[in-house]
């Protein structure tokens, strides 16, 4: 076992060199820097640039070096926790993202249980229940959340909350608590908005989930020992519970993989629209002033988290699944 | 043979033969109705199963006669795109009636008064039960460019003369959203089919070559899909979009932004490609034609690819409504399509914010087209998917 956990970390590395390379590539690739669009917008408003200072500052982030070896300087930074400076904010990059990191995280995996609270009765029932009216309602419901953008959803459900419920229901937290430590009242503030943007992102991943889910259960339920375990007097409800449910149990944890990427996708656009305290807002702001660290960092990080949480689903799996184990890194 | 005539006892008997016709095949006959399955082409054979998915066909229909309208939308809708009314600011969609004080006229819309409220500044529109404005078919209206080139201004259904016609409203500029619905579709459907045309040829080329192939290219290019898989597509494809200059021309982005699309997708076909291909290209035909001399090129794509075409499109046709998300979610955000170009996502940033949701909830009708337009293609897609197989 901990040969194969060793294994799958060292795999991790070369991947996340390639995204890392990735990133910086598609970071770099706009015309011009931070500097040049900033001097556009100075001169925009009528003010004076001073040009040795800005030059001054590039030397400084080493600008006026070859993207190469800025791309090892980044990379080397980021070894030792250092992710570079945030020209918008004036900051190091790790004290603007702040707690916007455990946000996303927080959101991405309630989101993660909200989906698999919803996709497993609803996948259970399906594939027993196939063909009926049943099955085909909750499969179009399902469709219909993926078909409903994110984004209007959001906006749809947003209005509503402030039809029934009066509260506004942008944001993570009150916005009192915004730069606060975490406390009690912090968390519980969170934990009220937080069901929103859970929701939204959620019915995006539910349909897929129920889908493969049904067509799993679909094949499991017709191999032969279902047959034998309801010869054997067995009733229905446990011998699906006991046998092919705990089959596609471990798909269930290696479905986080494919999902995973889905619903930080969809936690970026809802950040955005509900102008939540997460890495959304202000990723795109930092695309379009190019930021390039403040950006090129949160896209990493979003990358780091996808391939942790495969990495994670891997050993579950590998724990739940000696057969995975066994046989070691081959298919993998 | 009856008993009399039978030959007397001992004499040797007579040579018989039956008069009746013989058919030696007569035990492998078939039944014209399985003549008919058994000899019936792959495509006919799935164009049958494919019937056979009611919900998939009706949304084959639906989706032709959607890519049919974007042809001919200047004749479709009752407006120009960009015709401002500019009278008619944030008016209310106009309900069709037909009968008018008991009698029946025809379809006809109520004539509008529109009255400013001095508090809130906020138009109040109110129908006129005395204005009768019938609307006309096969008509002359308002004047468009057909494709932009030729001039014209014949239309399905106009407005009454001096007369408006706002099914679905108008914004905040007085065009009307029926009209630029129907032109936005010309962007937003053409945009998918392109960018999964782009990921396809991506896809069987590299797939292709990978599966046939092997070895270390192989291993490259399957890290790579792994690296594009596991990343957020959204957050990536902001990236993509913020690189394109602001200084390009409308058409140049919406063409920028069918290559982004098409650029992250390509990995699950990719994918199927290349399992495929590491399977068929055991087998002894494509020995038989590396023997006589054929380059991988041909082999790959007249021997290999056209055995598994079916299943290739089937799943492209699932890859599209993602795209369709995608470019409605970039355009929405900003970072996608730019106006003049239209699409459905352009036209949803009207409605980016809750007080206009709440003031002017029809400018929320575009969402109706992308979410008919995406399970159509999901239905079709499922259909397709089942049909690709027809043996089975």
């Amino acid at each position: 076992m901990i040969r194969y956990i060793l294994w799958r970390l060292a795999v991790m590395v070369p991947t996340l060199l390639i995204i890392s390379a990735l990133i910086f590539t598609i970071i770099e690739l706009p015309p011009g820097d931070y500097f040049e669009s900033y001097a556009a917008e100075l001169r925009a408003q009528g003010e004076g640039v001073d040009m040795d200072r800005l030059n001054q500052l590039r030397a400084e982030y080493d600008f006026d070096k070859p993207p190469v070896i800025r791309y090892f300087y980044w990379l080397g930074g980021m070894l030792h926790g250092d992710f570079g400076y945030s020209f918008e904010y004036e900051l190091p990059v790790s004290d603007v993202v702040g707690d916007r990191l455990w946000l996303t995280v927080l959101v991405s995996f309630c989101t993660i249980v909200f989906t698999w609270l919803i996709a497993f009765p609803i996948g259970m029932y399906s594939a027993t229940h196939q063909y009926s009216w049943g099955d085909y309602g909750l499969t179009f419901l399902g469709l219909l959340g993926i078909a409903i953008p994110n984004f209007m959803l959001a906006l749809i459900l947003m209005y509503f909350a402030n039809i029934w419920f009066g509260t506004s229901v942008g944001h993570l937290m009150d916005q009192r608590y915004l730069g606060e430590p975490m406390s009690w009242d912090k968390a519980k503030s969170i934990l009220e908005h937080l069901w929103i943007p859970v929701i939204i992102i959620g019915t995006a991943g539910t349909a897929g989930m129920i889908r493969r889910l049904r067509a799993n259960l679909l094949d499991e339920l017709q191999k032969q020992y279902v047959m034998t375990a309801r010869a054997k007097g067995l009733h229905p409800f446990r011998t699906l519970v006991k046998y092919p449910l705990r089959m596609s149990l471990n798909f269930f944890i290696s479905d986080i993989g494919s999902i995973l990427p889905a619903i930080i996708s969809g936690a970026e656009i809802t950040a955005i629209v509900l102008s939540l305290e997460t890495t959304g807002p202000m990723l795109i702001r930092a695309l379009q002033s190019q930021d390039m660290y403040l950006a090129g960092s949160f896209l990493m990080f979003l990358a780091f988290l996808t391939v942790i949480g495969v990495l994670i689903s891997d050993i579950a799996l590998a724990l739940l699944d000696p057969r995975i184990r066994l046989q070691g890194g081959s298919t993998k | 043979m009856t008993t009399s005539s039978l030959p007397a006892p001992g004499a040797p008997l007579d040579h018989y033969v039956s008069d009746a016709p013989f058919d030696p095949y007569s035990v492998e006959a078939m039944t014209p109705a399985q003549a008919k399955v058994y000899q019936a082409s792959q495509r006919r054979l799935m164009w049958w199963k494919f019937k056979r998915h009611k919900v998939a066909l009706w949304s084959a229909m639906f989706l032709a006669a959607l890519y049919f309208m974007i042809l001919i939308c200047e004749f479709v809708a009752p407006y120009n795109l960009h015709t401002r009314n500019v009278d008619f600011i944030y008016s209310p969609p106009q309900d069709v009636h037909f009968f008018h004080e008991g009698s029946f006229v025809g379809p006809f819309v109520y004539g509008r008064k529109m009255t400013l409220d001095m508090d809130t500044l906020k138009r109040n529109y109110t129908d006129d039960t005395n204005d009768v404005q019938k609307l006309r078919f096969f008509c002359s209206g308002d004047p468009y460019e057909f494709w932009g080139l030729v001039p014209g201004s014949f239309h399905f259904v106009c407005p009454a003369k001096d007369g408006q016609f706002f099914y679905l409203g108008t914004d905040r500029l007085g065009r009307d959203v029926l009209s630029r619905i129907i032109y936005g579709a010309r962007i937003s459907l053409t945009i998918g089919l392109l960018g999964v045309t782009f990921s396809f040829v991506l896809g069987v080329i590299i797939g292709g070559l990978a599966g046939y192939h092997g070895g270390t290219f192989d291993l490259i290019v399957q890290r790579i899909i792994e690296v594009l898989q596991s990343l957020p597509s959204i957050p990536l494809w902001l990236a993509l979009a913020a690189i394109m200059p602001v200084t390009w021309s409308p058409i140049v982005v919406y063409f920028g932004i069918t290559l982004i699309l098409g650029l992250l997708d390509w990995t699950g076909l990719a994918r199927a490609v290349r399992s495929k291909l590491l399977a068929l290209r055991e087998e002894d035909y494509v020995l038989a034609a590396q023997l006589m001399g054929a380059r991988p090129a041909r082999i790959i794509g007249r021997h290999l690819i056209p055995g598994f075409m079916s299943h290739l499109i089937a799943s492209a046709t699932i890859a599209v409504p993602g795209m369709i998300l995608g470019e409605t979610a970039l355009s929405f955000l900003g970072l996608g399509l730019r106006p003049p170009i239209t699409s459905w996502g352009i036209l949803l940033t009207e409605a980016r914010s809750v007080n206009v949701i709440a003031f002017y909830p029809w400018l929320l009708y575009p969402m109706i087209p992308v979410v008919l337009v995406i399970l159509a293609f999901n239905f079709m897609g499922d259909g397709l998917r089942d049909a690709a197989d027809p043996y089975r």
